[in-house]
């Protein structure tokens, strides 16, 4: 297998909301094309770390970083890194499903029509395309015009999927996408990951473990704001090397 | 008795508590209703929408009272609504929580609670004396506005929270700046509750008689206004003025126009109501 690139990294990043100090240190490096699952208890900075990579802290008040998060090499908290073009780049996928109260079309073509993309055979091809890749298209196809609010939680999910691959990112990120959903739709959306890190890096947030051994490629366990562990999924679950990740993957606390 | 035989007897003395008190406000309603309408709806017909003021009763009509309503019903609208929206936007979507914003949140609420006499004189003042408008439809139209730009401030405020964190986020991360987010999703979504809010203000400026009176507003005008510059009179000044004759004939007159005012205030609350439950139905989180 041949080294690949590195995606995304973070340095020495430091993280605060006001005083409290949520992330601390930490040194990360994911591969392109792979599948990365952050791990570890609730509230140790899973969220605030993927948020990160998109900015979206920015809109809280009182958060600020200090290091660095790098996208293909790039700083993308310098000064002249463009929030929206960064987000064109690192799409996300929220852990509620967020459909927009319009049709499920406009909701797909959102983000093209903000970049001002206006002509419907440009659009209409983007939508299609983009529901195919979020496997829904086959369900949608002739409802493209009713409002997305009437489909199910699963496909509502699928559906903001396929909204944010739509602008062509090359990063996606996930917050716990499946943990409102029913059994049958949460092995939709994993098998959709799966397919879909042929062509993306994905970053997912997942308190499943079962989940994180299935999609995975890379696991990383965080514990209170710290990076505890990164490794090879299939290592890490079989031979951790801290104590605290073996406890946690053994379900001991969390 | 068991503690679960008292709540029960509670729950049932305030549910009777509740009827009664129901019953109260809607007996008052009717007995008003009913009393205005026997009063006044015979003297209801085209003339008397039609005709000029008059010191013959029986050859008075509302023409210009209406009219001077209309007028300062859309005048109103046109002031009050980009005021009122743009700052109630601005205030919950750019302001900064911060010490200042508290004490603006807060007069504003207080400000909707003043006396409309006083924004009165404040209308005279400035509108009538400095900017040199008179008593002209635009002096009473930018008075009530004030009036009610508090009300529409903080409706629009609270339709704009409405809209959920979760919304905002799934536009920012497909790349919305704050003003594509605002104009794409928190704005249709929040606009059936701002329209409401807007409209049951208007339908309180169309019931006032004491800031327009205040201004120079007159109880006989001898025509319709033609341009926001005229002076004007309405139909509360035209009802209060009739009311206050002692001839039988003029108080029918304001029992008629009473019912006129009435038909417009419920109209517009209708619409309110009906963009409400649009909404409703197009929207649920
Ligand atoms: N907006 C905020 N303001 C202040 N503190 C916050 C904010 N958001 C998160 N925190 C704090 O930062 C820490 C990390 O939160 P974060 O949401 O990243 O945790 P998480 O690992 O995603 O947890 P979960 O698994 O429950 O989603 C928590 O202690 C939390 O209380
Ligand atoms: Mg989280």
């Amino acid at each position: 297998m041949s080294k690949k690139e590195n995606k995304l990294e973070a340095k020495n990043l430091d993280a605060y909301y006001g005083d409290f100090h949520a992330l601390k240190n930490i040194n990360i490096a994911m591969e392109e094309k792979a599948v990365t699952a952050f791990i570890g208890p609730s509230g140790c900075g899973k969220s605030t770390f993927l948020r990160t990579f998109n900015r979206m802290n920015d809109y809280i008040d009182g958060f600020r970083i200090e290091g660095q998060i790098l996208l293909d090499g790039r700083d993308i908290y310098n000064k002249d890194i463009r929030v929206d073009e960064l987000r064109k780049e690192v799409g996300m996928v929220f852990q509620k499903p967020n459909p927009f109260p319009k049709s499920i079309f406009e909701n797909v073509v959102y983000g093209l029509k903000i970049q001002g993309i206006k002509k419907k055979s440009v659009l209409e091809e983007a939508a299609e395309k983009s529901l195919r890749h979020a496997a829904l298209w086959d369900e949608v196809k002739d409802k493209l015009n009713k409002s997305a609010l009437a489909l199910s939680g699963g496909q509502q999910q699928r559906l903001c999927i396929a909204r944010a691959l739509a602008i062509s990112p090359s990063v996606l990120l996930m917050d716990e996408p499946a943990s409102a959903l029913d059994p049958i739709s949460t092995a939709k959306i994993e098998e959709l990951i799966y397919t879909l890190k042929n062509e993306y890096t994905i970053v997912i947030v997942t308190h499943n473990m079962q989940q994180a051994g299935r999609v995975s490629d890379y696991t990383a366990f965080f514990y209170m704001g710290e990076l505890v562990e990164h490794n090879k999924t299939r290592t890490m679950f079989t031979s951790p090397k801290d104590e605290r990740t073996q406890n946690y993957i053994t379900g001991r606390f969390g | 008795m068991t503690n679960s035989d008292i709540n029960r007897l509670k729950d049932k003395a305030f549910q009777v508590f509740g009827i009664f008190c129901t019953f109260i406000g809607l007996v008052v309603l009717a007995i008003f209703l009913i009393d205005i309408v026997a009063e006044g709806i015979t003297r209801i017909n085209w003339d008397f929408l039609t005709s000029l003021p008059s010191r013959r009763a029986s050859r008075a009509g509302i023409l210009t009272a209406w009219a001077g309503t209309l007028w300062i019903l859309v005048l109103t609208t046109l002031i009050a609504f980009p005021l009122g929206v743009g700052a109630g936007i601005y205030l919950e979507e750019y302001g900064r929580k911060n010490r200042l914003a508290n004490f603006l949140e807060i007069n504003i609420a207080n400000l909707a609670g003043v006396p409309s006499i006083i924004y009165g004189l404040l209308g005279l003042e400035i509108f009538g004396r400095q900017m040199r408008l008179g008593g002209s439809l635009l002096a009473g139209a930018l008075t009530l506005s004030l009036l009610i730009l508090p009300i529409i401030i903080v409706t629009t405020r609270e339709a704009v929270k409405a809209v959920p964190r979760s919304i905002r986020d799934g536009s920012y991360a497909l790349g919305a700046s704050k003003w594509q987010t605002i104009w794409h999703q928190v704005l249709p979504a929040s606009f059936g509750g701002i329209l409401t809010g807007i409209i049951l203000a208007l339908s309180r400026a169309v019931g006032e008689a004491a800031p327009l009176i205040v201004i120079g507003a007159l109880a006989y005008v001898p025509f319709t206004p033609s341009s926001p510059l005229d002076e004007f009179t309405v139909l509360p000044i035209q009802i209060f003025n009739w009311t206050s004759r002692p001839q039988e004939e003029f108080l029918t007159n304001a029992a008629a126009a009473i019912i006129v005012l009435l038909v417009i205030t419920f109209l517009l609350n209708g619409i309110a109501v009906y963009l409400r439950n649009k909404q409703q139905k197009k929207i649920r989180w």
